[in-house]
């Protein structure tokens, strides 16, 4: 009989491979909804190929499309390391948004080094904060923050909604529930030019970067990961885990909120109730492709970005579903966790004695 | 004024009834799962493929019915899925279900796309028709409070007596709490942890499927992109403020139902002075506030979240 036993220590190859293949299983996997849907599988994967890697434009398009994934990402992996299950990056990612319009739509006139640092800093502090309720209640109350953070999506979203429908509203929107545009000093500006490219990626690139050193090397770091893998032992530790939760939440947020500065302040322009096509959510499976670690979030959000590129060009040319990029996505994080399994455990041959 | 006369009003409380029939299912379905120790987090998306499922099943001439019950297998199927990852293999329950929750609503979505590739107005079918019981519906007051129920409402109130009567009195039932509570005993009598749990989170996903249904076979009669709308969140919410008891989670989306009837209906009242994105965050607002109140006094299932492993203690 097969007996199922943990590996001693899982290799680097293991560790690394395991991420590669759950991400090609779950491509390969989507040829059954391309097939049920009668389309050529092989010559889909070639158009999603093409509309990945085709031109320059196409590129830039996926790395784009990365920028706030590599936010949304590191916004789970921090908190998922410290046990903390932010689901809320969603909204978080909206409140940030919000508060990068308050700030860039000609409220303060100020010079770009003044203006864009500043409204950086406003998106942050405001995901910070949507994220800082949840773990109050978490902290003082013992409320699930599952469903907090996941109930809270909502409520922002309808909040947004509210204020573009009234303070927010843009006079000459035609009407429409949008945000007065960002004003040149306050945009982040594009990297290539006459592409959609933005600053936004170096502000993840860095946030990458940074979030990398503070776990591997700081203190702080160390007292995420001693919560995340026992926080009763943290305790016993004399770390003061409710201050460690809370810190991590607030990061975890604020990372969130410059998701949604990017996209309003480098790519839209002005703050619509459809900015974000579920950017928390597939952070969360960015983040767990990733292994949590900050560095791979950087890969794993271009690949996701990819899919979701791909699928789109795909979908464009050939009349197939560009939901199906959504279920590429949701198949790599089973595909992902079935992997860590697999990195865990090894199967042995057990003669019955 | 005007606010005893909504408490007065049958419509208010058929209302009400109408509301909360999709969070009985979704809250029993979670409170199954949860009491064999197993979170299901792919509830909103089992909600949203179990909508689609039936609907696509009545539109495709299968009878309500039909549809009911395509909408149970599509949500068994998921929950085997979510099952499978958690139970045997003890994967975070957490990641599992939010990835079960992307899986089944995208696949929904997919679906409804690849079969209606270009339609603009989403096409109709004949839902569920109040059903008028004879002498109930003959009742002061709670006859045309329950004369306007349709038959997945009185399936629903069905439910929750089954599934007390199951867990509460029934061999099967005490198994399915010891597994959520000591599965080490369980195992020591000779029953199959992995079986219970397995089939506890299937047979909870499909009433969740079936409480998708109602929203396109009963209280709409179409299906729309985003219609589930958190309420599967909200019975995870609902679950804890219920204490994870079916005669207490029905009270909890009772009392949820009309909350929503009442907010709706002072909308109309003084929709003037409020935006009316106020009144539409309530529902949310009010679920974590029930949640929170909920969370100090909850005794959880003991083995919820904790994965068990044949022959290793």
């Amino acid at each position: 009989m097969i007996r199922i036993e943990p590996r001693t220590a899982p290799s680097r190859a293991i560790t690394l491979g395991v991420p590669v293949l759950a991400a090609l299983a779950a491509l390969a996997l989507a040829a059954i909804p391309l097939a049920l849907a009668g389309a050529d599988v092989l010559g889909a994967y070639v158009l999603m190929a093409r509309g990945v890697f085709g031109s320059v434009f196409t590129m830039t398009e996926t790395l784009t499309r990365a920028t706030p994934l590599i936010l949304t990402g590191l916004a789970a992996a921090i908190a998922f390391r410290a046990k903390l299950w932010n689901i809320g990056a969603e909204g978080q990612l909206y409140l940030g948004a919000l508060a990068a319009v308050a700030v860039g739509t000609g409220a303060i006139d100020a010079p770009p080094m003044v203006l864009v640092p500043l409204v950086l800093l406003a998106g942050a502090l405001a995901g910070a904060l949507a994220m800082a309720g949840p773990a109050v209640l978490k902290i003082r109350f013992g409320a699930d923050e599952v469903v907090t953070t996941l109930l809270l999506n909502f409520i922002i979203l309808i909040f947004v909604q509210m204020m573009l429908e009234g303070p927010f509203k843009d006079p000459m929107g035609l009407g429409w529930p949008q945000s007065e545009p960002i004003v040149d000093n306050a945009a982040l500006p594009p990297l290539v030019p006459r592409m959609r490219l933005h600053a936004g990626l170096i502000v993840g690139l860095v946030c990458a970067l940074v979030a990398h050193v503070a776990l591997a090397r700081t203190v702080w770091g160390y007292k995420i990961r001693a919560v995340g893998e026992n926080a009763a032992a943290a305790r016993h530790a004399g770390i003061a885990v409710p201050r460690v939760l809370m810190g991590a939440a607030l990061i975890s947020g604020a990372l969130a909120g410059l998701a949604g500065v990017g996209e309003v302040a480098g790519l839209k322009g002005y703050l619509t109730a459809d900015l974000s096509p579920g950017y928390g959510y597939a952070g969360i499976v960015v983040a767990m492709l990733a292994g949590l670690s900050p560095l791979d979030v950087v890969v794993s959000a271009v690949f996701i970005a990819a899919v979701f590129v791909g699928a789109d060009s795909m979908s464009r040319t050939i009349g197939v579903s560009n939901y199906l990029a959504d279920l590429v996505v949701a198949l790599s994080l089973l595909s992902v966790l079935v992997g860590g399994f697999v990195a865990r455990y090894r199967m042995v041959w057990v003669r019955r004695g | 004024m005007e606010f005893l006369d909504i408490f007065l009003s049958a419509n208010f409380w058929a209302a009400s009834l109408r509301i909360a029939t999709p969070l009985i299912f979704g809250v029993l379905g979670a409170l199954i799962c949860e009491r064999s120790g197993v979170l299901n987090l792919g509830i909103e998306g089992i909600f949203a493929a179990g909508a689609m499922a039936g609907w696509m099943a009545v539109w495709l001439g299968a009878g309500l019915w039909g549809g009911v019950l395509a909408a149970a297998l599509t949500g068994a199927a998921f929950g085997l899925i979510h099952a499978i990852l958690t139970v045997p293999l003890g994967l975070s329950q957490h990641v599992s279900g939010l990835g079960v929750t992307l899986l089944a609503t995208s696949s929904a979505y997919f679906a409804y796309r690849t079969a209606l590739p270009d339609v603009t107005s989403p096409p109709r079918i004949v839902p569920f028709q109040p059903l008028d019981i004879p002498v109930l519906s003959d009742l002061p007051f709670l006859g045309p409070v329950l004369g306007q129920q349709t038959a997945l409402t009185w399936l629903a109130l069905g439910m929750v007596v089954v599934v007390w009567w199951v867990l509460a009195r029934t061999p099967l039932g005490l198994a399915i709490r010891a597994v959520g509570d000591n599965p080490d005993a369980v195992d020591a009598q000779g029953l199959s942890v992995y079986g219970l749990r397995i089939g506890a989170v299937m047979a909870g996903s499909a009433l969740m499927a079936v409480g998708g249904a109602f929203l396109t076979m009963s209280a709409f009669d179409a299906f729309f992109f985003g219609m589930v709308n958190g309420r599967g969140w909200i019975c995870i919410a609902l679950v804890i403020f219920g204490s994870w008891r079916p005669g207490k989670a029905l009270l909890g989306a009772l009392l949820f139902g009309a909350f929503d009837a009442f907010q709706v209906r002072l909308q109309t009242e003084v929709g003037a002075l409020v935006p009316s994105q106020v009144f539409l965050m309530a529902p949310y607002v009010l679920s974590i506030f029930a949640l929170v109140i909920a969370a100090r006094r909850a005794e959880y299932p003991r083995a919820l979240l904790t994965p068990w492993f044949k022959g290793q203690r």
